[in-house]
Order: C-alpha cells, then sequence, then structure tokens
C-alpha cells in the first residue's frame, strides 16, 4: 500500500508531502499541515464541521480524499484572516452579531457563509439558509449566525465590493 | 472511524480505468458515500480507482433523440444545467432535494445512481423517466434500462469489471408534459423517508397518454406502481381519479420499520405524496400547453 506525493496549494501556499491514499483532506490539513481550525465533528459528511473550499466551491474535507486534492487549491478557516492574521470581514461578523457558543461549528459556518457571499452579497433569508443547511450547530438555533451573515453581507455592500 | 490501508489509482480514459477493475477494487467519484462507508470499514477495497480525471465520463450532451448524462457529472452541474432545466425538469426537481450545496459539487449522478441507496432521489427521478445506463467493462458496452440496472439496497446490476459510463435521458414525445416530485424526510436534504416522482403526458384533447410514478424509502429499491399508471393511461385525468388510482399504491409497495417512520406510516404517506406528486404533474401539464 504505497504512498503518494502530491502538491496542494493551502491559503495561497503551495505544499507538497507524501500521503496513505487513506489520509482523508481534513487529517491531511489538521495532521500534515497542522491547520487545525478546520474542525472534525461527525467524519461521515453530515454535520459540516470539516467544510472547505475546493476550487473556491465549498465542500466537505471528510469526504475527500487528501491524494484527490493533488494540484488543487484549497482554502481552510485560516486563509480568511486578513494578511496581517486578524480576523477578516466575516470573522469580524460573527464575532459583532455573538453568533458563536461553544464555536465547534464555526469554522465549517464561515466556509459555507464565505461561499455564499462571494457569489452574492444582498443574499435573501432563504439564499442564508440554503448556503448554511449543510451545516449544524447544536448551540445557537442559528438564529444569531444568520444575522451575522446578514451583517458581513451588509458590510461587504457598504464597501462596495 | 479511519479507513483501512487501500492502494489508489488514477487513470485517465475509461479504458484504464476499466482495466483496473475487479472484485477487489472499488470506484471512487464524488466520494460523497464512499468515504464514509471507507471510514466506517463497511468497504475495504484493495484498490480504489478515481474517475474524477476522466474528462470523457463529464459533461450533458443532447444528441437530438436524448440527453447523455456522463457519470461522473457533479450533481451541482445538472441542478445548474440550462439543458436539463428545459429538457429534463423531472430531474432537476429531484436533485434539489439531494444533500446540500457542499456534497452536491462533489457528488455525481453516477455515484449515486450505482450506490442505489433505496430512498435516494437520483435513482428515484431516473426510473420515473425511463432512462438507461451504459455500462462498459473487459468484454464490452452494455446498455439497460435503470428498471433492470436497480437491483435492491446498495445493489446493481453492474458486474464487478463494469463502470457506469453515463446515464440516458429520452426526450418527451408529447407535447403536453408535466413532472411532480415531493418528499418527506426529517431536515431538508437528507435522505428521504418517502418520496414520489410523477410524470404524466397529456395528447391535445387532454387525455393521458402516458402515467409514470416511481416511489422511493418504501421498498428495497424505487418502485414503478403499474397498476396506477395503468388506470390513468388513455383517461382524461383529474382529481378523482388520480385519488383513486394512488388507492393501488400500498398494494404495490413492501416498506420496512425503522427508528424514522412505521411500515404502515410510510404506507400511508406514500399515498399521499404519490397523490400531490401526480397532482403537480397534471397541473404542470395543464399549463405547459403547445
Amino acid at each position: 500500500m504505497s504512498s503518494l506525493e502530491i502538491t496542494v496549494s493551502v491559503n495561497g501556499n503551495s505544499y507538497t508531502e507524501t500521503v496513505e491514499p487513506r489520509v482523508t483532506l481534513v487529517d491531511f490539513l489538521r495532521d500534515k499541515l497542522a491547520l487545525t481550525g478546520t474542525h472534525i465533528g461527525c467524519e461521515h459528511g453530515v454535520c459540516g464541521a470539516c467544510s472547505v473550499l475546493l476550487d473556491g466551491v465549498p465542500i466537505r474535507s471528510c469526504l475527500m480524499l487528501a491524494v484527490q486534492a493533488d494540484g488543487r487549491a484549497v482554502t481552510t478557516v485560516e486563509g480568511l484572516t486578513q494578511e496581517d492574521g486578524t480576523p477578516g470581514l466575516l470573522q469580524d461578523a460573527f464575532r459583532d452579531a455573538h453568533a458563536m457558543q461553544c464555536g465547534y461549528c464555526i469554522p465549517g459556518m464561515l466556509i459555507a457563509s464565505e461561499a455564499l457571499l462571494r457569489e452574492n452579497t444582498d443574499p435573501t433569508l432563504d439564499d442564508i439558509r440554503e448556503a448554511i443547511g449543510g451545516n449544524i450547530c447544536r448551540c445557537t438555533g442559528y438564529v444569531q449566525i444568520i444575522e451575522a451573515i446578514q451583517l458581513a453581507a451588509e458590510r461587504l455592500r457598504e464597501a462596495g465590493r | 472511524m479511519k479507513p483501512a490501508p487501500f492502494d489508489y489509482a488514477r487513470p485517465a480514459t475509461i479504458d484504464e480505468a476499466v482495466a483496473l477493475l475487479d472484485d477487489d477494487s472499488i470506484v471512487i467519484a464524488g466520494g460523497q458515500t464512499l468515504v464514509p462507508m471507507l471510514a466506517m470499514r463497511m468497504a475495504r477495497p484493495d484498490r480504489v480507482v478515481d474517475i474524477n480525471n476522466i474528462p470523457e465520463l463529464a459533461g450533458i450532451t443532447d444528441t437530438g433523440t436524448e440527453i447523455v448524462i456522463g457519470a461522473a457529472t457533479r450533481q451541482v452541474d445538472v441542478l445548474n444545467s440550462g439543458l436539463v432545466a428545459e429538457k429534463l425538469p423531472l430531474l432537476r426537481k429531484a436533485i434539489s432535494f439531494v444533500g446540500h450545496t457542499q456534497t452536491r459539487n462533489r457528488g455525481t449522478v453516477g455515484g449515486s445512481l450505482a450506490h442505489a441507496d433505496p430512498a435516494a432521489e437520483i435513482p428515484l427521478a431516473s426510473l420515473a423517466m425511463d432512462a438507461e445506463v451504459t455500462l462498459k467493462g473487459a468484454g464490452g458496452e452494455r446498455r439497460i434500462g435503470v428498471d433492470e440496472f436497480l437491483v435492491g439496497p446498495m445493489m446493481t446490476a453492474r458486474e464487478p469489471d463494469e463502470l457506469l459510463v453515463s446515464l440516458h435521458y429520452g426526450l418527451a414525445s408529447g407535447t403536453r408534459v408535466g413532472t411532480g416530485f415531493h418528499e418527506m424526510s426529517e431536515r431538508h436534504g437528507d435522505f428521504a423517508m418517502v418520496a414520489a416522482a410523477a410524470r404524466l403526458e397529456l395528447d391535445a384533447g387532454g387525455a393521458c397518454t402516458q402515467a409514470a410514478l416511481a416511489l422511493g424509502g418504501v421498498d428495497a429499491r424505487a418502485v414503478r406502481i403499474p397498476a396506477l399508471e395503468a388506470m390513468l393511461t388513455g383517461q382524461a385525468v383529474d382529481a378523482a381519479l388520480i385519488q383513486r388510482a394512488a388507492q393501488e399504491i400500498p398494494r404495490a409497495i413492501d416498506p420496512g420499520d425503522d427508528q424514522h417512520a412505521s411500515a404502515d406510516y410510510r404506507r400511508r404517506v406514500a399515498v399521499a405524496l404519490g397523490e400531490r406528486a401526480l397532482t403537480d404533474a397534471l397541473e404542470d401539464a395543464k399549463g405547459t400547453a403547445a
């Protein structure tokens, strides 16, 4: 059972690593690259905590083998910060709207929200619900998460983006 | 919850992929069902054959007589296809119930069909649409109907050395075609407890020339209801006839009990959703008169 060498761009940095084919993308990100912002929740594609962007579209990183990401570009929650490492606009909105309680689902929520806002800075309530429909939060009841996304959308529109 | 070791192959052509398939290998496309099965070690293949890098397996083509969808075409691409919206509205309606953005971005139509979950929407809609599939193996290519392809829960007529290459959807001959899709699940995007896909064709006088009703989640695989279809065909279909014909549904299905719903409840829901799907299809057909 041979290992393979893969090259993956993660948050703009290129990484070349040797992995066993059985390693999922989320384990690769966390264990090989020490990018532990992406969380493992259910580990079988139900909860959405492990969401990342693959070539700009949201996917579940527990449902993809790391070898399948060879040559692709991945964005994790760490990639949503500003260049100096401080929280980005979306992350600020989540903080300002008190969208977090335990916070475990938030990396996945941020990725799902980022994907939505890249497409649409004026989403309806239904658009937002659809976008985070694959992400489970057991604390908040989702209300403040939705308000945070609305707040981020408003700030993006004000900034003319 | 980590997969057991396996070898990994990434063929570039259909023929290369077929040459790698045998009893101990398994195909990965979107991986949305296979990766959890690997992680839970319900699947322990010696070799995983990744078909994501085979360009000829992805895409949606109108040949003039049918729409051909490559097996590795992503569900999101089918959902967003103008061609599918115009020519295969029932498939589009069904896929809007499949999973979530994150899973549709990876999941494929062929993967869903080949997995053959009895509650899955894509096999259900494909059965209602009389779709066919092309399989390619070492011995050559064959084309069979979805009805023959679906055998039982997670079981299909695909041989271990065969690759599901494409799905074929015939184009409607009539001018007045209507479709309807209804589903009950715990949350939108979950597997259906019961799902119903209906398709009706009417002639110029309003008589039904073709009727199809398929139900999912209520038997070992998606099933058609021939006795109901026979009652509608040739008739001027109205609400009363749909209601009468729907009484054929409980006799034609064999649902199971589980923690989500009892068999008896599923039978009742199947009747209700079957009626709703047919009613929508009728309204749709009347509204699309040429």
